[in-house]
């Protein structure tokens, strides 16, 4: 048996059940391997291996003792650094939440602790979720493990990393714009978006309230279904929490293979799209037309208008989230502060990091008095007409199948001085979450380079179980979520 | 670059409440009439009769019963407060001296 460190999420499940580890065992695992590579990956803002190990030895008291919390109890399950774990501290990425520590727990993170997962560690990301290259945490940059120079995607590439480099079975992330989704395709792991309203966004921190979700990062579909069972469903301290009925995701993958019917978006492959990229998703889409799929060319009109869209509407969100970061409750607090009002502009002056600032100035821009009209209205009936194409794509196909990113992992520093082009990178992801759809990024192979290559199934509505199902098709005969890079 | 995009820095910093370095408002600015230039495509769109999507799945009015359920105790709500005294925060003197 290979290193556990390196097994699926699944697979350490049956070992577990069968007594042939312990959680314990599988925790020292981790916590060696993290020990040994983080020096060159910086996944982990924190991570604290004795609570860590006390954890796994009561998961398996529990299963001595016959009380097994299920299929998670005693996997551990690293969480990006903005889901609210009662007593512990979340950054953000932000100097301005430097020392918070969160009173409560986040829906997500209690349901992971009810099933007796290990909550492993606070994963790097960019500040408060913009970015693309995880880039913009003010702590430090992370490293993809396939190619140190280069950076991880973002914005959860400290998950994505931890995921790829073995420094965690699974984690979370959330996603906005592509945030679980391009990274995970940049770091050659499994992440799923979930629909919008699926997961509870209870504890948080939000960003873009109308387009963020969270969702698993792992090395198999099959991890995903299983992480994605136990966060998902109502929960009514979400007031935008939708009343799903939510269904048995692994039973689906066990299902007997149907010929689904798949559509190619030709605006996804058109200009822009790097040829090896293009190539290891034409031959998923391949494998689909092999094992019977029906593949059809489609269209998305509207599709070129979405990366203006989204960057009128989620920094206008944001910056309505972020007016409660003020110096006052919580966070840091300016001590060069004459006032009051004062107070405000040096504490966020200070505190926030540049393009946190640039997003938060561009929102309140579209939203001012005069640009209202123009930018953010215009923006949302956009919108609209965006998630009409995507729903009269599937009046003729089950799914969709894209490019998750339009290149591989480029070089740290390389973009950080043109935001646009950072904000190309996620072109084919950011149209989903204006749609509220579920989107899974599957690894696909790798350049030649050697960087990893993901391809994205696109679902209808919380129709989870059969995206999963269609991804499964793939992963389970290819596994290139399992392949290590070497460190 | 066309006159309508054109953009005030200091007009938007200050609605947001953030003070800006020198070197910031001047990096923002060319860079923010980028994006903007960039938001120019948005206006060729006939969008006359499109209603307004502010979330893909419109869920209104969701009501909970007002039961009362324990919350946070004062210490758990001033866990993060940067400044405290007597259960409450202290910020800056907000009233001006007579």
């Amino acid at each position: 048996m290979s290193d556990l460190y390196y097994q699926s999420a699944a697979e350490l499940a049956r070992l577990l059940e069968k007594g042939e580890i312990s959680a314990r065992q599988l925790m020292q695992s981790v916590i060696d391997r993290t020990h040994s590579v983080e020096e060159k990956i910086h996944a982990f803002l924190r991570f604290d291996p004795d609570e860590a190990l006390v954890e796994a030895e009561k998961s398996d008291q529990r299963r001595a003792a016959g009380k097994s919390l299920g299929s998670l109890d005693g996997i551990p399950i690293g969480l990006k650094d903005l889901i609210c774990v009662s007593g512990q501290g979340l950054t953000c990425g932000s100097r301005i939440l430097e020392n918070y520590v969160s009173p409560y727990d986040a829906t997500c993170a209690a349901r992971l602790k009810e099933r007796g997962a290990i909550l492993w560690g606070r994963l790097n990301m960019d500040e408060f979720a913009m970015g693309s290259s995880t880039e913009n945490s003010a702590f430090q940059t992370t490293c993809n493990p396939w190619n140190t120079e280069c950076i991880p995607g973002g914005s959860s590439g400290g998950s994505t990393a931890a995921v790829a480099a073995g420094e965690t079975i699974a984690a979370l992330g959330s996603d906005t714009g592509g945030s679980i989704r391009q990274p995970a395709s940049l770091c050659g792991v499994v992440g799923l978006k979930p629909s919008y309203g699926l997961v509870s966004r209870y504890g948080l921190a939000a960003f873009a309230s109308s387009l963020d979700q969270i969702g698993p990062i792992t090395r198999t579909v099959e991890d995903s279904a299983l992480i994605l069972q136990a966060i998902a469903g109502h929960d009514a301290r979400d007031s935008t929490s939708f009343k799903a009925h939510i269904p048995d995701y692994q039973a689906a993958l066990k299902a007997p293979p149907r010929r689904w019917k798949l559509g190619l978006p030709r605006e996804y492959f058109a200009e822009g799209l790097d040829p090896e990229i293009r190539q290891a998703v034409e031959k998923a889409v391949d494998f689909y037309k092999n094992e019977g799929c029906e593949i059809v060319e489609i269209s998305l009109p509207h599709t070129e208008l979405a990366l203006p869209v989204y960057y009128i509407l989620a920094p206008a969100e944001a910056s309505s989230n972020l007016a409660r970061y003020d110096g006052v409750r919580y966070t840091h607090r300016s001590e060069r502060a004459e006032d009051h009002v004062d107070l405000y502009f040096k504490s966020r002056g200070e505190g926030f990091g540049q393009e946190v600032k640039r997003r938060i100035i561009l929102g309140a821009y579209v939203l001012s008095s005069g640009y209202y009209d123009a930018y953010y209205l215009r923006a949302q009936k956009i919108r609209t007409l965006i998630r009409n194409d995507f729903m009269d794509a599937f009046k003729k196909v089950d799914a969709l199948i894209t490019p998750v990113s339009p290149t591989a992992a480029f070089k740290i520093g390389e973009r950080l001085d043109d935001p646009l082009s950072m904000y190309l990178s996620d072109i084919y992801t950011l149209s989903i979450n204006l749609a509220g759809l579920p989107a899974i990024s599957v690894p696909c192979g790798f350049t030649s380079k050697k960087l990893p290559v993901g391809v994205q199934i696109i679902g209808q509505p919380f129709k989870e179980a059969e995206m999963l199902s269609i991804a499964n098709l793939y992963d389970s005969t290819h596994r290139f979520g399992m392949e290590h890079p070497e460190l | 670059m066309s006159e309508e995009t054109s953009i005030d820095i200091d007009y938007v910093a200050t609605l947001a409440r953030i003070e800006l370095t020198d070197e910031e408002r001047e990096q923002f600015s060319s860079q923010l009439e980028d994006i903007l230039d960039y938001f120019e495509r948005i206006k060729a769109v006939d969008v006359a009769g499109i209603e307004p999507t502010a979330h893909a799945f419109p869920i209104y009015n969701v009501w909970e019963e007002d039961v009362p359920e324990p919350g946070l105790s004062p210490d758990e709500a001033l866990l993060n407060a940067p400044e405290q005294r007597g259960n409450q925060i202290v910020v800056p003197k907000v009233v001006e001296d007579a």
